[in-house]
């Protein structure tokens, strides 16, 4: 099945062109069926090809094939060597974890969405975008060159585009007065800034090495002479700048928020499990690059760690349960890309991982509340939903846990380990701010949790009584997820939980794939020596600063009020953070407003001088049209004279010569 | 002081450049035809000059012909004359106004 | 002697062609066009060559004349509107460009002359039976080829004035 890896992306394309073509004549159950069952397929496949990949030895675990060559092009300088790109896909560690995500929780909220969209119109056109995303997802973490990686990046932003504005008529935030058409715009405009990086960093890695194939460029960064670092930090800072923009980190956050205007399922997939971890994934895949360039390298743990905190304090005042939520995912990202700042490539997979199944998790409870209550996504008119939602409420209560990481909850394992991976690398000043926004993590879910699932109901009562458990199709997609949430985490047990042997079957697992920083092995294998008390004092501090953030929440949420009078005495920072920082207020000025002006010159130059030229063409055409009519009066006599005029002209020039 | 060649040069030039006038700026249909025949006549009388000038006799041979046709001109050109005056009721050449834009 | 009539008959002569293409009535013009032709054949015998000059009078000022003032009388051509009424256009180039051509065939003609006198020539150059020769042997073909024509304009002239074909 190694063999057949290439079709895992193709597969779901049957499905894009059977639900494209004919999918308006099918009934909404043979849809929602071809499309889940090409992503089964897939996804049964990829288990195959990881278990062969497993049996192979631990030093050639990786299998690549390609389909044939793409770009055949000459010699490039000043690599000086011939330049080719083709359709190279490659399984080996680092793929088979994400690919088992992608596959096996697209799966999972492909079944999920059967039972959600049901009453929409356009059933099948969301299943064909849904498995086109699939498709370009697969062959974004099956690429084997950056450039295969880059097909599928576009792919999954194309894709995220057409999900988000699927309702392309229905308005999205009356604030400010943002259709669901133009959130889908500005998601694909944001990133296609940090694609336009990408590519310069892609196009400079190319002229340099000659190859964009990932086991090629490792092996060449391995004998890249220390002259090199300037040129390998500035590729890793625009491949960097890439990440931000599709893993929704400062300065190009500003999407994903805005981005919830899509279905709830695609707000699960696309903008918590799968699509905003690329960069993660492209990050920690060019790791051999980030640990020859310690400053871009540094430049990550920064952005990391600053999104986390900034994003984690726009959720504790954020009132639409999908934006908590969303705002919840930036941050959780930026603990990914703070892990993989500070070397600990395996800690952010490890993330990345769990935050699929929890973050999913959250989303489609959230698609059931909101389906249980038509519509409503306020959480200041819900609350007390526990009774009317109890498998929802069941599985959202073990997501919550393990986001804000309880022990033994998939959560607690992930975040420990980056936490203690920051520590042990020295950066005290990522850590301090990763603890801060941990806590923060745990006040604004348990705030969440409350708001919508305890306490009395705040809404119209007409809906509180309305309010239904969701079907099995979307139950049972929650339940998995909530089994995954419970133990994905002991994939990864730390050291000094492992009661003498070393049971972190991830790290062993991801350490061939990726290149640790040169001297001393970074933060990985330096924690993995540290069993000692430092260890169990940095597990408590995680701990206890989850614990401190649940209780907090539950103290101020009891009693009706008490949020209202901290928030009044919060002041200005209350409105600060309230209003987001007004950072989609300064991008307005400062880059769409020059912009617009731009456009507007550019228009009228357009209409005014290109336009006018043209016009002038024709216009003088006409004229000289008028002028020549003028000689055609139809009397015989003037065009007698017009002929002795020429025979004149000819006599002299007879003569003159 | 004799007459030489000049003299009966100029004399048709100018003769010829009458009826060229004739032509342009006279209404008549007919009329037009009257001056087409001064033009014709003065191209005669250079042939003749010529002929005189040179002692080639194949000057007058081609007056000869000139006249002949003239005259089957003159007859198909009048013909045509009345076939417009059937037409416009006038022989006014202005009427004719049919490749006016 | 020569001389005299030669500028007696040139006077003529500019003097009828100059009506021909001012008078308004017709009629006077077509008369003019006659006293014309007839000067025009005088200027032809003082030239030697008499034949041609009695070809003149008789096909010329006789039967073309007297056809166009047939037609004239036919269709009772009245006199014509003044030339104020032709266009500016016309009124403004038309003289020019008809000077222009005067000086330019004059200018040609007297570059082709050769010299400022005639030469002596026969007796019998531009008689009749020098001409009857040359046009039997020499130009039997145009000769034979004008008949045709003739015929043809015949024909043509019968045909278009028609009332109905």
């Amino acid at each position: 099945m190694l063999r057949l890896i290439w079709l895992i992306p193709l597969i779901p394309l049957v499905g894009v062109a059977v639900n494209g073509l004919f999918g308006r004549k099918f009934s909404r159950v043979a849809s929602g069926t071809i499309a889940a069952s090409t992503i089964l397929v897939s996804f049964l496949l990829s288990v195959g090809a990881v278990l062969q990949l497993a049996k192979l030895p631990e030093e050639a675990r990786r299998f690549a094939v390609t389909l044939g060559s793409w770009m055949p092009l000459g010699v490039v300088e000043p690599a000086g060597r011939a330049f080719e790109v083709g359709w190279e896909f490659a399984l080996d560690p680092l793929s088979a974890v994400l690919l088992l995500v992608v596959t096996g929780v697209g799966f999972l909220i492909h079944l999920y969405s059967v039972g959600y969209m049901e009453h929409e119109a356009d059933y099948a056109r969301f299943f064909v975008y849904l498995n086109l995303f699939m498709s370009m997802m697969c062959t974004l973490v099956l690429a084997d060159n950056l450039l295969v990686l880059f097909v599928g990046w576009e792919g999954v932003g194309l894709c995220s585009y057409l999900l988000i504005g699927f309702f392309y008529d229905r308005p999205f935030d009356e604030r400010s007065g943002m259709s669901c058409a133009d959130a889908g715009r500005k998601a694909f405009i944001v990133n296609r800034i940090g694609d336009f990086a990408f590519l310069l960093g892609m196009l400079w890695l190319a002229v340099e090495f000659g190859t964009l194939n990932f086991h090629e460029l490792s092996s060449a960064l391995a004998h890249a002479g220390p002259g090199a670092e300037a040129f390998l930090t500035g590729v890793g800072l625009l491949l960097f700048i890439g990440a931000c923009g599709k893993s929704a980190q400062i300065p190009l956050y500003v999407w994903l928020p805005d981005a919830m205007a899509g279905p709830t399922p695609v707000s699960a997939l696309i903008h918590a499990a799968t699509m905003v971890t690329a960069g993660v994934y492209m990050v920690c895949r060019m790791s051999a690059l980030y640990s020859a360039a310690p400053e871009a390298l540094a430049v990550v743990a920064a952005i990391g760690a600053l999104t986390a905190f900034m994003a984690a304090t726009m959720g504790v005042l954020a009132t639409d349960i999908k934006k908590v939520l969303a705002y919840s995912t930036v941050s959780q990202l930026g603990f990914m890309f703070a892990a993989a700042g500070v070397g600990a490539y395996t800690a952010a997979m490890f993330h990345l991982v769990t935050h699929a199944f929890f973050k999913a998790l959250l989303f489609l409870g959230a698609g059931s509340v909101i389906h249980a209550l038509h519509g409503t996504q306020d959480i200041r008119e819900m609350g007390g939903l526990r009774a009317k939602l109890p498998v929802t409420h069941a599985t959202f209560v073990i997501a919550w846990l393990a986001i804000a990481g309880i022990f033994p909850f998939a959560g607690f394992f992930s975040k420990d380990e980056i936490l203690a991976d920051a520590w042990h690398a020295g950066h005290p000043v990522i850590w301090g701010l990763l603890v801060v926004s941990a806590l923060l993590t745990a006040f604004y879910m348990t705030r969440l949790v409350y708001l919508v699932f305890w306490g009395a109901h705040r809404g119209d009562p007409h809906r509180l009584e309305q309010a239904h458990e969701s079907p099995r199709t979307m139950t049972v997609p929650l339940g998995i997820l909530a089994v995954l949430s419970i133990v994905g985490g002991f994939i990864g047990i730390p050291a000094a939980l492992s009661f003498g042997s070393d049971l972190n079957f991830l790290r062993h697992w991801l350490a061939p794939a990726l290149t640790m920083a040169g001297a001393g092995h970074g933060a990985e294998s330096a924690a993995a020596a540290h069993i000692g008390a430092g260890e169990y004092l940095l597990i408590a501090a995680a701990l206890g600063v989850a614990a401190f953030g649940i209780l907090l929440a539950m103290t101020i949420y009891r009693r009706p009020g008490t949020a209202d009078r901290l928030s009044r005495a919060a002041g200005p920072v209350y409105t600060l953070v309230r209003n987001l920082y007004w950072v989609d207020e300064l991008y307005e000025l400062i880059v769409l407003r020059p912009f617009y002006a731009i456009s507007r010159a550019f228009a009228a130059l357009d209409r005014w001088v290109i336009d006018g030229l043209v016009n002038a063409a024709g216009i003088t055409t006409e004229l000289t049209g008028q002028v020549i009519k003028l000689f055609q009066t139809g009397l015989v006599r003037n065009y007698a004279l017009m002929f002795l005029m020429g025979v004149v002209a000819v006599l002299w020039y007879l003569a003159t010569v | 002081m004799e007459p030489g060649p000049q003299h009966y040069l100029i004399l048709s030039a100018i003769l010829f450049a009458l009826g060229v006038a004739g032509v342009l700026l006279r209404r008549g249909a007919i009329t037009i035809l009257m001056s087409i025949e001064l033009m014709l006549n003065a191209a005669n009388l250079v042939f003749i000059t010529f002929a005189r000038q040179f002692d080639h006799i194949e000057g007058q041979i081609y007056v000869f012909f000139i006249i002949t046709l003239a005259a089957a001109e003159a007859a198909v050109g009048l013909a045509i004359v009345i076939a417009l005056f059937r037409l416009r009721e006038s022989t006014d050449v202005d009427a004719l106004r049919l490749l006016k834009w | 002697m020569e001389t005299a009539a030669f500028v007696v008959l040139a006077l003529m002569a500019l003097v009828s062609a100059v009506v021909v293409v001012t008078h308004r009535h017709a009629i006077v013009a077509a008369l003019a066009l006659a006293f014309n032709l007839i000067s025009i054949a005088g200027l032809f015998f003082v030239l030697n060559a008499q034949f041609i000059g009695f070809l003149q009078v008789i096909v010329y000022a006789g039967a073309i004349m007297v056809l166009i003032l047939f037609v004239l009388m036919l269709l009772n051509v009245q006199a014509e509107a003044s030339l104020r009424t032709v266009g500016v256009f016309q009124r403004l180039f038309a003289p020019l460009a008809v000077l222009a051509l005067a000086l330019l065939v004059a200018g040609g003609g007297f570059v082709a002359a050769e010299g400022d006198r005639f030469p002596p020539v026969d007796s019998d150059f531009g008689s009749v039976e020098r001409l009857g020769v040359e046009l039997f042997t020499r130009f039997w073909y145009p000769f034979e080829a004008i008949s045709l024509l003739l015929v043809v304009a015949m024909i043509g002239a019968v045909l278009l004035a028609k009332r109905r074909l």
